[in-house]
């Protein structure tokens, strides 16, 4: 399926801005994308597999935090960083 | 290092060339939003800036390698994404991130996740490609290849008096996090540590960091119920003299110490500041040369606590007698300021007369060349400085 890349992570996927990737799950999606973009991951999920305070996922159009949460059956997923900072 | 983020520059680029130029003098000036740098001439009074790079990444601390003159360290992360360690190997010409940087074990007992990569150290002469790593929440990690992959010091992490030690979970927090910082390596021993947690306290490990014990006996902790207690004291920023490597200085929360071992207990030689200045601030940074001198950035402890600069009068202090008298420092500096100085953002380099350099929160960076006799402003308009180190 498709990965939408926020800007802050297009320096890992050489500026793409949808990639594909593979996975049953979010983790195993990030898993995937950490394989062929080396670093994603831990900038997205922490050590404790929580996904960092300011990024969400979108999953056919629905706020999701829960890395465990299927994206058996979807085309596209988001990736994208949360309305915060300053 | 991973091959996918790294390469020439991954757009970090910190100067108009590749990496530093051939100036004779650099400082690092890590902000809130990206990494600058100055190149400083021989007199150390005209400087050019440059960068940002790493524009829009929180840089909490940029350091070189004092052993190979090559080596950037540089932490780092965004407003949205995780912490991590940048490196370079060419004074900034090419980076690579960390493929594994400071994090706490997967299941860890106390569910810690790295938060900010805050402090960089330097390893032990010996020990060439040694790093060590504080972080918020305060956990300590080390590096034994030159800040490619670090792993954390269980002998801290997995403590059992850690949960006691460290300011944890964050109730009572500093802001922006509780943080372990200032690193400090015994240079007659790589095994000799001292470590400071804001809040938590002063601590010493004789063995490598397998074990750790408090150290804060002499220091005020006004703000707990109980003063008199072995620890949850909050050093700001604590120095070892390169030269005599068992004199300490500390900035605390609650005032200005030395300690010169053996000896166990903390002197506040701040009751020798001016009454109408006080003795709290952030950094203290020490002469390179001279054991008995050090500079101070006081800043206001009073009423609601501003840290800006007493009486809206900016000045740095120096002592050249061990903290027995203090001489204020201001000539060059506005007679009117409101100057905050965080714990990094001090710092001295080794030239003859010293130089001694600090970054205001509001995004000036001053300097001087004759060991702060007379300042002048080497940049403004800055994002807020967290952090200025000599390269």
């Amino acid at each position: 399926m498709k990965v939408r890349i926020p800007s802050p992570l297009r320096s890992y996927t050489g500026g793409e801005a949808k990639v594909d990737a593979c996975g049953s799950t979010v983790a195993e999606l990030l898993t995937d994308l950490d394989t062929r973009f080396p670093g994603l991951r831990f900038r997205v999920v922490d050590e404790q597999e929580r996904l960092r305070e300011h990024m969400i996922v979108w999953l056919d159009g629905e706020r999701c935090r829960d890395l465990t949460a299927s994206v058996e059956g979807l085309d596209e997923v988001v990736l994208m960083q949360a309305l915060s900072g300053g | 290092m991973t091959d996918v983020n790294s390469g020439p520059n991954m757009g970090y680029a910190i100067t108009d060339r590749d990496g530093l130029d051939d100036a004779p003098n650099h400082l690092l000036v890590g902000t809130r939003k990206g990494l600058f740098v100055l190149s400083g001439d021989e007199t150390r009074t005209a400087w050019k800036l440059h960068g940002p790079g790493f524009l829009g990444h929180v840089i909490q601390h940029a350091m070189v390698d004092p052993r190979d003159g090559r080596t950037l360290l540089v932490a780092a992360k965004t407003g949205h994404l995780g912490p991590t360690v940048f490196r370079s190997t060419d004074l900034g010409a090419s980076w690579s991130e960390a493929s594994r940087p400071p994090a706490f074990e997967s299941g860890d007992a106390h569910g810690r996740a790295v938060r900010s990569v805050f402090w960089l150290s330097p390893g032990h002469a010996d020990e060439p490609d040694v790093w060590y790593a504080g972080a918020s929440p305060q956990g300590l990690f080390r590096t034994d290849d030159g800040g490619d992959t670090w792993a954390g010091v269980s002998g801290w992490n997995d403590h059992p008096s850690w949960g006691e030690w460290a300011e944890w979970p964050d109730v009572e927090g500093t802001p922006d996090g509780s943080m372990l910082h200032s690193v400090n390596i015994d240079p007659r021993d790589p095994r000799h540590l001292y470590l400071g947690l804001s809040g938590g306290g002063v601590f010493e490990s004789t063995d490598g960091g397998s074990d750790w014990v408090p150290l804060n006996a002499g220091c005020a902790a006004d703000f707990l119920p109980d003063p008199d207690v072995p620890y949850g004291h909050d050093p700001h920023c604590v120095r070892l003299h390169p030269q005599r490597p068992d004199r300490l200085y500390q900035q605390n929360h609650c005032g200005i110490y030395r300690l010169d071992r053996p000896a166990t207990r903390w002197e506040r030689i701040g009751d020798n500041m001016p009454a109408d200045v006080g003795d709290i601030g952030f950094p203290v940074e020490l002469h390179p040369r001279d054991p008995d001198t050090a500079w101070v950035f006081p800043m206001d402890g009073t009423d609601v606590w501003p840290r800006t600069s007493p009486g809206g009068r900016p000045a740095a202090y120096m002592t050249r007698d061990a903290g027995e008298t203090w001489t204020r420092l201001d000539a060059g500096l506005p007679e009117r300021g409101w100057m905050t100085v965080k714990r990094q953002a001090m710092t001295t380099d080794s030239g003859d007369p010293v130089g001694v350099y600090f970054g205001t929160t509001g995004g000036e960076v001053w300097g001087s060349a004759d060991e702060g006799a007379t300042w002048s402003c080497l940049a403004a308009h800055l994002p807020e400085v967290y952090s200025i180190e000599v390269a």
